[in-house]
């Protein structure tokens, strides 16, 4: 076959515009197939706030509910405890909650919502890599230390939380527990997941 | 056999299957000094096989399915005929692959195999080594016990890590806001089509860039530089029958600790199945003490070892990613005038000891609970780790070495 007379530029010029439409339809194609992946229509609508009955909740005890697919704990917070979370901003990360893990109304050493000050609402995931992390209530335990008064440890590296989700300074996690929307319908019940717009 | 011959004739005349065969088989040129280091490259493709057919047995009883997977697999392990055994002979073979493939990857450090002009060979080779991991990952989220749940849940927070898009990012891998059965479902179609798809794509490209170069040796010299009359390397043999028949001696050997564990202890004390994940996944409770499969170890402990920065655990991800990155790199870091270990002067060999020992103490920092004694000594050993790839341009360079030998010796 001859190339004699043959317009190099224009036949350099048709392949590289024909690669690029053609970049481009691979590029439309690609959408549907990531976008498959993202969380369904199902998925997303299972994230329905959850009613919590806390009337027979002790101070000292947590307990563990179902919101979004993820641990929730609320956790009634004794006295002694309520004290003791006053005087541990020297060994915390964030004492004042100023990261942004938490809704307004629960930026206070306790983190909770006003109306119950003892009470505090947890997503019970370590903000490191996502394990929920143990309860380990008890003062002074062997593992944690002299000092320890009471929280959270993650089995998975070690992180450590205070009662009210603030983690400690020089652990793997690098920031608080998460306290998600929630308000009290009554007394005794909490809605999590949803807070009437309080900002 | 005039009739066989005549449609050999037939077939190479539509399909190069004596040329094929001749290429990478009975003409192809091995060096004739191969040691025991040389079985674990066809081991490791003897697993790949026994992981696929065993694979495709265990698909036609398992359930991806969040609510029927944990009882599906102990389905298999009551119910089905036999179904236990090839269920044990899949779960020790993910083991037995990385044992495997880590021996055969020490093997290329020892004899420079990575080297000038193998760099591809050894690049395909650690995409491999990634995809693998990819693999096992995905697999044992299938069984949908206890530490496969929370395992996951690790692992794919590590790419929540990520500046700016990674919480997006996580979500987007899971197709859900936690491990769920969208994770599940997914990481089933990941696992056994689309991963193992490109692996064998990865292999090919591996075996074709190892015959195309041709195998290295004990001694580190090219024997293509030594030829005869006909163009043979006068220090090769054929594959076949040489190799093919001294590999079946090693497949021998291998198959009886393989079946030894398969019969006798399929779990390895909590170390090839773990015995939280005897329990089905609870997406409220974390076990007490968890920790990845043996093989992921290493890099776990560095994960660990880094503490948060800019209140970001970024930087254990990047140094958890890294300590594989730094790997395709290795031919240029290399800058000694000699491949092999055995002329090699003191420095290497120490170093390469010590890297040998650093990875095996990470592997077993990775499945202790982090103390903080722990943590200091896995921040040691990761600092070493990376010292034995950043100071390798240095240190192989005033190395001393002793004169290369001009044949392969026996």
């Amino acid at each position: 076959m001859s190339t004699d007379g043959v317009d190099t530029s224009k036949r350099r010029f048709l392949i590289g515009a024909t690669s690029a439409v053609g970049a481009v339809g691979v590029a439309g194609l690609a959408v549907p197939f990531i976008a498959s992946m993202n969380p369904s229509a199902r998925a997303r609508a299972a994230g329905a706030p959850v009613e919590v009955d806390i009337s027979k909740l002790q101070p000292g005890e947590r307990i563990t509910v179902e919101w979004q697919g993820k641990p929730v704990w609320i956790l009634r917070r004794s006295e002694q405890n309520m004290k003791d979370l006053e005087g541990m901003a020297d060994k915390l990360a964030d004492p004042k909650s100023e990261l942004p893990q938490q809704p307004a109304y629960a930026t206070n050493v306790y983190r909770s919502n006003e109306k119950r000050a003892d009470i505090v609402v947890l997503v019970g995931i370590c903000t490191h890599l996502g394990c929920s992390p143990t309860f380990r209530p008890e003062l002074a335990a062997a593992d944690l230390g002299a000092d320890w008064k009471g929280g959270f440890y993650c089995p998975c590296h070690g992180s450590t939380f205070d009662l009210a989700g603030r983690v400690y300074a020089g652990v793997p996690a690098p920031s608080n527990l998460v306290i998600p929307r929630h308000q009290y319908l009554s007394d005794s019940v909490i809605m999590v997941g949803e807070d009437g717009g309080a900002a | 056999m005039n009739k066989l011959q005549a449609l050999m004739g037939w077939v190479d005349a539509r399909f190069p299957a004596t040329k094929m065969w001749e290429e990478h088989l009975s003409k192809y040129y091995a060096p004739k000094n191969f040691n025991f280091w040389y079985f674990f490259g066809s081991l490791a493709l003897l697993i790949l096989v026994l992981q696929i057919v065993t694979g495709i047995v265990l698909t036609m009883n398992y359930k991806p399915d969040a609510t029927l997977a944990f009882a599906s697999v102990e389905y298999i392990m009551r119910d089905v005929d036999m179904g236990w055994f090839i269920r044990y002979m899949h779960s020790t073979g993910a083991s037995a692959f990385f044992i495997v493939v880590y021996l055969h990857m020490f093997r290329g450090l020892m004899y420079g195999s990575f080297r000038n002009p193998r760099e591809l060979l050894w690049i395909f080779g650690v995409l491999i080594y990634v995809a693998l991991m990819a693999e096992a990952f995905m697999g044992y989220l299938l069984p949908w016990g206890q530490m496969s749940y929370w395992g996951a849940q690790v692992i794919v927070n590590l790419f929540a890590a990520v500046p700016f898009v990674g919480e997006e990012l996580s979500i987007w891998i899971r197709g859900d806001f936690v491990i769920s059965d969208a994770t599940l479902n997914r990481f089933f179609a990941f696992h056994v089509i689309a991963v193992p798809l490109v692996l064998l794509g990865l292999v090919v490209a591996h075996i074709l860039a190892l015959h195309e170069v041709g195998s290295n040796n004990p001694d580190g010299i090219e024997i293509k530089k030594n030829k005869d009359e006909n163009g043979i390397p006068k220090d090769g043999i054929p594959f076949h029958p040489y190799y093919t028949v001294k590999d079946i001696v090693g497949v021998v050997v291998f198959l009886i600790f393989f079946f030894a564990i398969v019969f006798f202890a399929p779990e390895m004390g909590g170390y090839f199945i773990e015995h939280a994940n005897f329990e089905p996944a609870d997406p409220l409770k974390t076990p007490e003490h968890i920790a990845p499969v043996w093989y992921f170890t290493p890099f776990y402990a560095m994960l660990r070892a880094v503490p948060p920065m800019f209140g970001s655990q970024f930087p254990g991800v990047v140094v958890m990613g890294g300590a594989i990155v730094v790997m395709f790199f290795l031919p240029w870091l290399d800058r000694s005038p000699v491949k092999s270990v055995r002329y090699r002067g003191p420095i290497f060999k120490a170093a390469l000891a010590i890297f040998a020992i650093s990875f095996v103490v990470l592997g077993y920092l990775g499945v202790q609970p982090a103390t903080p004694f722990l943590t200091l000594m896995a921040q040691i050993f990761t600092t070493i780790y990376f010292l034995f790839f950043f100071l390798m341009p240095w240190y192989t360079k005033i190395d001393t070495t002793k004169p290369v030998p001009e044949r392969v010796t026996s």
